[in-house]
């Protein structure tokens, strides 16, 4: 139930405000840890621990309230996917400061007084604890029922979840509105952290932990709907239960299995609606035709990548290999979130089956280095014919959802496959042949590959189906209208982005010389992700100038400090607040007003 | 002109108290941990423990008359990001040699980085046989005994109980499967009427432990082994105690008697458990309460086992130079074979055949210590590694498999 609570804030949040909230986890974790501070700090004997839950979560709402009003109101104007830019930059945050203020040692919660026991039912003991939280699920579901069709202000939510434009239309203050659902999500995701420590260990990755089954459960429920949410945390806890019993090595995956499957019959999810009218990511783009980056200057990018890395030392070499294979990972990307409108929260899945695809060649089959290079990109594109099929069917959150899905559970195949994956332990010896051993050697075969893809997306993007990809982003109807089959081109742009995706996962892989299940997993995915955002998601360019900005500030700030999360967090808001469309966005938007 | 004569004066000063030890550049090692992500709970302490060695060996003059310096880098658990780290330290920072490492997977990562670059990685916490065995070779080596060690270890007093019927829990990773393997392996040679009745692999980080009790025991064996550990173990004490799991059978526990994952229990750690780990606070050795007590001092909490590790690894690494005479690889390398160090714990040495070192590890009982509230180990037994590690022999079979 602690995950319907929490699930139930992100549902909220995104349904009227169609923010992505990645923070969520975090500010649950942050409610934990208050909340075991105050229990600890109160006066109130045994009643100690239920005022810090209550003083948990109004804290944690006050944040939230806060947290929108002095961030995310600022880049409404921009692209939607910013607040999602800048949620992740509070992850990065509060990740830290959590280390900071609790320290990084493992810690305990006080048990709940009154509640420690067990009772006895049908032969098994249930914690009374377990049997409190489930009796609270429905209630709150209740409060959240009675508020919302019971109060204007839910009135008005209800109306804002399903055209906000037509809500702001009829004179209602918006921003008030937006900041009075964010502090109400973030007080339930403060609820559920704080109700969560009699049972589990406070640690400083609790939030990554929580997050994605979260987004989970809100999308099997339906994005906005509280019931679905409160139905899928039942169906997705019922199954965890029994799964265990059933199924006891397919722990991993079966949540993802289950989204799924779910996505794939009820594009909706359970008791969600078809949104009334598709506004997707690139809708806030519509219009733009990209910005121009000056001939000149991609000359003088070209002659300096060429000329300038044997005069480097080594070790620059190596990371402007891991950029160049970032840059057309991102690239890639974008051609899926920028041109199609369409926001994949798994392209992980190209990179890390390309990688993998390189590397069972060279284990397996010896095959000799080129060759299982050029495997990689085949490999994902294989992989992205069968995922396309069915993610293309879906839009928005939903599509993004699944691609997550289909990318845990190759995670998962590749995770538990030991005989042929080498499991978690990954492939070792992945490296380059001996004539392209020297780093600048190499650095040159991923110049040339990483050049040769950027060129090829940049000349798609351009091309009549480039165009078309557009035009359905923008407005898929009428594209369909003119007699365009939008779902075709999507799944062949969705091919188009895996081949190159899992390019870049064969460049990273001989680079690195080994590939590990963690090339699959989701911060993989979100790195291109924050990398298209950061750069600009209007222009092809903006991908290679954000891999290169990001991996540049991770590579120096890491280096410094042992705080890089807090750094890098802040150095990442400055730069959304600074540049609300990403940076080539605001310089291109400058260069013509 | 005062002030600036003191300033000169001070600089001379300065300069001749330094002579002795910056007479040449400083010697410079790379260390790699999981300072962020899931290490983050345990690599601090091991972090304080190097520095007390690095700061203890330069007050004495440091190796071979040079400073020691280590240069630290966060891998945030990624292999990926710890092999840019090795990059970087070698080829920028001209370490002599790379150090740590604290998950598995990133360990083999270096390792094969190492490999592939003749550089020396000396492993310090990842626990995985593959390291020195099936992917091993001539530039690693390894400090802390490894899963198949402390598997055995536990075993060879398991297989002497009574318990017959078993269940296992662990993390679904190569860690839980192979620390249940051995234990099991051997537990079978001891006692063949030894019979395995549920085996659970929930996901690692992510338990939710009420369906996984309530599975095993419903499955009601004599005995669990648990693999589990930081927030995992916590998470299942807390949901097993409710259910009176640890009346209703024996439970053994891997590594579960290391302060790093009892001390956050406080008095809710179960007793009666059969455990390795690190009873600090009741080894006898001299030199080991003296440790103890200069970690007090320089840090004012209590060591535990990731701090006599990383001091442990240290000191191997800085006899390995003396013994080389040289920062040369291909000399260190020579050096760390069959390498002995003094440690608090007494001496120990790399292996020769694997570069694993012949550290040990505790085996006792779980107890509640009511005057500190936490949970120590009583009755235990130090087991150097040379009991329960393989022959030479079959280290040769087992490394030429890969």
């Amino acid at each position: 139930m602690v995950l319907f609570l929490i699930a139930s804030g992100l549902s909220l949040i995104f349904g009227v405000t169609r923010i992505v909230n990645f923070a969520h986890g975090s500010f649950y974790m942050l409610a934990a840890y208050l909340a075991y501070t105050l229990a600890a700090m109160l006066p109130f004997g045994s009643a100690s621990f239920y005022v810090a839950v209550a003083l948990a979560a109004v804290a944690l709402g006050a944040l939230g309230g806060a947290v929108e009003m002095a961030l995310l109101r600022r880049v409404y104007r921009a692209p939607e996917l910013y607040q999602l830019l800048l949620t992740f930059a509070l992850v990065l945050v509060v990740s830290d400061l959590v280390k900071l203020i609790w320290g990084s040692e493992n810690k305990t919660g006080p048990a709940a007084p009154g509640l420690a026991g067990a009772v006895r039912i049908v032969g098994q003991l249930v914690p009374t604890y377990d049997l409190a939280l489930i009796a609270l699920g429905p209630a709150v579901a209740a409060a959240l029922w009675w508020l919302f069709y019971r109060t204007r202000w839910g009135v008005l939510i209800r109306a804002a979840t399903q055209d906000r434009e037509m809500v702001a239309l009829l004179g209602v203050d918006q921003a008030r509105l937006f900041t009075g659902v964010f502090a109400l999500g973030c007080a339930l995701a403060g609820l559920a952290g704080a109700l969560q420590i009699p049972r589990q260990a406070l640690t400083t990755v609790m939030d990554a932990a929580i997050i994605t089954e979260a987004f989970v459960v809100v999308v099997v429920g339906g994005m906005g709907s509280v019931p679905g949410a409160l139905l899928a945390a039942v169906v997705i806890g019922v199954i965890d239960a029994f799964g265990v019993l059933v199924l006891p090595r397919a722990t991993l995956v079966l949540t993802f299995v289950v989204m799924a499957v779910v996505l794939v019959v009820r594009p909706w999810g359970l008791l969600g609606r078809p949104e009334a009218q598709a506004r997707s990511a690139g809708a806030a783009v519509a219009g733009a035709r990209g910005v121009g980056v000056p001939r000149v200057v991609i000359a003088a990018l070209i002659v300096l990548l060429v000329a300038a890395p044997p005069l480097l030392p080594t070790f620059y070499v190596w990371v402007l290999v891991e950029i160049l294979a970032f840059a057309l990972f991102a690239a890639s990307l974008h051609l899926l979130m920028g041109t199609g409108g369409m926001v994949s929260f798994g392209h992980a899945a190209s990179f890390g089956l390309g990688a993998y695809g390189a590397a069972l060649l060279v284990r397996w089959a010896k095959a000799p280095m080129p060759v299982a290079f050029l495997a990689a990109p085949l490999t994902a594109a294989l992989a992205a014919i069968v995922i396309g099929f069915f993610c293309v069917r879906l839009s928005s959150i939903y599509f993004a959802m699944l691609t997550l899905a289909f990318a845990q559970i190759a995670y998962a195949i590749v995770h538990q496959w030991y005989d042929v994956t080498g499991g978690d332990n990954g492939l070792l010896g992945i490296w380059p042949a001996p004539w392209l051993a020297s780093p600048v050697r190499y650095y040159y075969v991923a110049l040339l590959a990483c050049g040769a893809g950027l060129a090829m997306l940049a000349a798609i993007g351009r091309a009549p189906f480039g165009l078309i990809l557009r035009a359905a982003r923008d407005h898929a109807r009428r594209a369909e209208a003119v007699g365009v089959d939008v779902r075709a081109h999507q799944w062949v742009a969705f091919v188009v982005a895996g081949f190159f995706g899992g390019l870049a996962g064969g460049i990273f892989v001989f680079l690195k010389g080994s590939v590990f299940p963690e090339s699959l997993a989701v911060p993989v995915s979100v790195e291109p992700l924050v990398m298209v955002l950061l750069g600009g998601i209007h222009s092809l360019a903006g991908a290679p100038l954000g891999a290169a900005l990001y991996k540049v500030l991770d590579t120096v700030v890491t280096r410094y400090t042992e705080y890089w999360q807090l750094v890098l967090g802040t150095i990442l808001v400055v730069i959304v607040l600074a540049f609300p469309r990403g940076i080539l966005g605001v310089l291109g938007t400058r260069e013509r007003g | 002109m005062i002030p600036r004569c003191f300033s000169a004066l001070l600089v001379i000063l300065a300069f001749g108290i330094a002579i002795p030890s910056a007479a040449q550049a400083p010697i410079r090692i790379g260390e790699i941990s999981s300072f962020s992500g899931i290490g983050a709970p345990f690599t601090g302490p091991y972090r304080q423990g190097i520095e007390m060695a690095v700061e203890e060996v330069n007050a004495k003059g440091g190796v071979l008359g040079r400073r020691i310096e280590v240069l630290f880098r966060d891998d945030k658990g990624q292999p990926a990001e710890a092999v840019k780290h090795a990059q970087e330290l070698v080829a920028g920072e001209k370490v002599s040699l790379i150090a740590g490492t604290f998950l598995s997977n990133v360990g083999l990562a270096v390792s094969d980085w190492a490999k592939q670059n003749k550089t020396l990685f000396v492993a310090s916490e990842p626990l995985t046989e593959a390291l020195t065995w099936s992917k091993g070779h001539d530039h690693v080596f390894r400090v802390r005994p490894n899963t198949y060690e402390q598997g055995r270890m536990l075993a060879e007093k398991a297989g002497r109980m009574k318990y017959a019927r078993w269940a296992t829990i662990g993390p679904n990773y190569e860690y839980g499967k192979r620390a249940w393997e051995t234990f099991r392996d051997r537990l079978k040679e001891l006692k063949p009427d030894v019979q395995v009745v549920g085996e659970h692999w929930p996901t690692l980080g992510k338990l939710e432990a009420g369906p996984f009790v309530t599975a095993i025991l419903n499955q009601n064996p004599d005995a669990l082994y648990v693999s589990l550990f930081g927030s995992d173990w916590i998470a299942f004490v807390r949901e097993a105690k409710k259910r009176g799991l640890f009346d209703k059978m024996f439970v053994v526990g891997i590594l579960l008697g290391e302060p790093e994952y009892i001390d956050p229990l406080g008095l809710e750690a179960p007793e009666g458990m059969l455990v390795t780990g690190y009873p600090w606070y009741d080894i006898a050795s001299p030199a080991h309460k003296e440790f103890v007590a200069r970690f007090q001092k320089k840090y004012d909490k209590n060591p535990v086992l990731g701090s006599l590790v990383g001091y442990v690894t240290y000191l191997s690494i800085f006899e390995g130079i003396r013994k080389a005479g040289s920062t040369d690889t291909d000399k260190l390398v020579a050096a760390l074979r069959g390498l002995k160090v003094d440690t608090p714990i007494g001496p120990i040495s790399y292996r020769a055949s694997d570069g694993q070192s012949t550290m040990g590890a505790w085996v006792g009982t779980t107890k509640l210590d009511g005057k500190r509230g936490v949970g120590i180990m009583v009755s235990h037994e130090y087991v150097p590694g040379e009991k329960v590690l393989p022959s030479d022999d079959e280290v040769k079979k087992l490394r030429s498999g890969s």
